[in-house]
């Protein structure tokens, strides 16, 4: 059975261009960027090639690239290490819908007596912008904010956020993984000082991450050890990955993002025929939604029921229902956005990635449809 | 999370007797939306040869995960023929001793089926203007005996 694999937002699957320069790579760049020799030299030129094609594509300017292990490694690092690296300021604002790494990164400093400020978001899940300048203080170390929601694909306006961190006198972070490359971003002008972005998320390999830092903005490393990476992150350097992440961020143009943005519409469009289903977060063309996004809640239907029916018809797609999680908790994202816990059980998140096919997506939303026709027959009654 | 075993997926890719019963005998209502699982499960209860009120027939309607829904397949497997004592002695641990074990996450918030099937019996039972039967602490298996 063929797969359809619907869940890019999760993580992709590695380009061919991608494995080919990494594979050459291994080959010729194999060496360890810290050695004085040929080899050593060779991935030491590659290294820097990796990090100044990355560091363009954000038009990072006054910013050091500090290659990391992927998103989960660089939200740690831009919070805790802004955190040990000032002493003074206590307090951070955020937000409901941040990634797990960030919230319990947060979680993780308020036992050590930080204080945080989680915004809320409106329906669509976007953050209010006077809620935002009301919360940053003289206190306030930091503003962090995600800039496209992994599970919603809310796109956050970065420019007004950054303006405000600034006027305010904070520093501004974005977790950006799910919109690099697929949504502008411009470090200067949307006054980012630190962002996360990272591979996999864009047809490059796993375990590859990058954290962009502002000049003088004092981060203490979590690693310690041979002081690579400007002594910000030791740790022998990963350059065949790092070559595959500066390959992946060519992956995307703006071909890919017009066809994954009019395969997500027609799935949406197909889907939304159900009775008792709606699309959560931005309308798919409000300019407000990741390209590739689509979250739908299909009442009288059980999301972690869904995806294994899905699946057995060789469609990989992901839930925000607790019963799949875990913790048994539903998704911090949906409840965010007011979604009731009965309403998020239901909740299906489908990711487009660049090679799925208007074919797909028609079968796709054949047996969405029938998978929610089937369970709704076993759902005892509608509440 | 952890895998579920085949017979779970078994169950959940193909529920036994899934359905309503009209004019069912009892019908056993637990779980709620909140928490993400429904299940009713009804049963038809009638005398065997001897005389003993038996689980005629017993079907389900489940709004829940794969286990939740496999652990509603299973018990209508179970309770079907049983005597409503024996079947009223069905535990959870039996319910997911016959799947072949469920992930532990599962065990408690999924595993309803044993209760929807005593809820259904005394359901009957207090129609008849009868006592319904007393929930016990589980402990062991039922069906080891």
């Amino acid at each position: 059975m063929r797969t359809i694999y619907l869940d890019n937002a999760a993580t992709t699957k590695l380009h061919p261009l991608v494995r080919k320069a990494m594979s050459e790579c291994e080959e010729d760049g194999f060496g360890n960027s810290s050695s004085l020799h040929s080899a050593g030299r060779k991935a030491k030129e590659k290294l820097d090639l990796a990090r100044e094609t990355i560091s363009k594509k954000v038009f990072a300017k006054n910013h050091k690239l500090i290659f990391t292990s992927g998103g989960t490694e660089s939200n740690n690092f831009a919070i805790k290490g802004l955190a040990l690296g000032s002493r003074e300021k206590k307090h951070i604002v955020t937000t409901k819908i941040e990634h797990d790494c960030v919230l319990n990164t947060l979680g993780f400093l308020e036992k050590y007596g930080y204080k945080v400020t989680y915004l809320d978001v409106d329906k669509e899940g976007l953050v209010n912008l006077e809620a935002l300048e009301n919360a940053i203080t003289k206190d306030t170390l930091l503003v962090s904010v995600i800039h496209g929601n992994n599970e919603i694909g809310t796109i956050q306006n970065l420019k007004e956020i950054g303006r405000i961190v600034h006027e305010k006198g904070s520093v501004f972070h974005t977790d950006a993984c799910q919109s690099f490359t697929k949504q502008p971003i411009d470090m200067e002008k949307d006054n980012i000082d630190l962002l996360t972005i990272n591979a996999h998320k864009i047809y490059g390999p796993k375990g590859v991450g990058a954290l962009l830092v502002k000049e003088g903005l004092g981060l203490e490393p979590l690693l310690h050890g041979g002081g690579h990476e400007y002594g910000l992150r030791s740790g022998t350097v990963n350059v065949p990955g790092i070559v595959g992440f500066s390959k992946a961020t060519e992956i995307i143009g703006e071909r890919e993002i017009e066809h994954m943005a009019s395969l997500r519409n027609q799935l949406v469009k197909g889907l939304k025929d159900i009775d008792d289903c709606w699309l959560n977060g931005p309308e798919v063309d409000s300019g407000k939604r990741l390209c590739n996004n689509a979250n739908l809640t299909f009442m009288y239907a059980e999301g972690e029921a869904i995806v294994l029916y899905l699946d057995a018809l060789g469609i990989c797609v992901s839930t925000g229902s607790a019963c799949s999680s875990n913790t048994l908790k539903p998704s911090h994202v949906l409840k965010a956005i007011g979604l009731k816990q009965e309403q998020s059980h239901g909740t299906i998140r489908f990711s487009i990635g660049i090679d799925n096919t208007t074919e797909e997506i028609k079968y796709t939303i054949d047996c969405v449809k029938g998978t929610i026709e089937k369970l709704r027959q076993m759902c005892p009654y509608k509440y | 999370m952890e895998n579920y075993s085949k017979k779970v997926m078994e169950n959940f890719m193909k529920p036994k007797n899934m359905g309503e019963i009209k004019d069912a005998s009892g019908v056993g209502k637990v779980g709620n939306p909140v928490c993400g699982d429904i299940m009713w499960i009804y049963i038809m209860v009638s005398k065997d040869k001897s005389g003993n009120e038996i689980v005629k027939d017993i079907k389900f309607k489940t709004l829940g995960c794969a286990a939740a829904i496999a652990t509603s397949s299973m018990i209508t497997e179970l309770a079907k023929g049983k005597t409503l004592a024996d079947a009223y002695k069905i535990t959870k641990a039996d319910v997911a001793k016959a799947l072949d074990g469920l992930p532990p996450i599962k065990m408690h918030c999924s595993n309803l089926a044993s209760d929807g099937l005593k809820a259904a019996i005394n359901d009957y039972l207090v129609k008849q203007g009868r006592k319904p039967m007393e929930h016990t602490k589980e402990a062991g298996s039922s069906l080891r005996s």
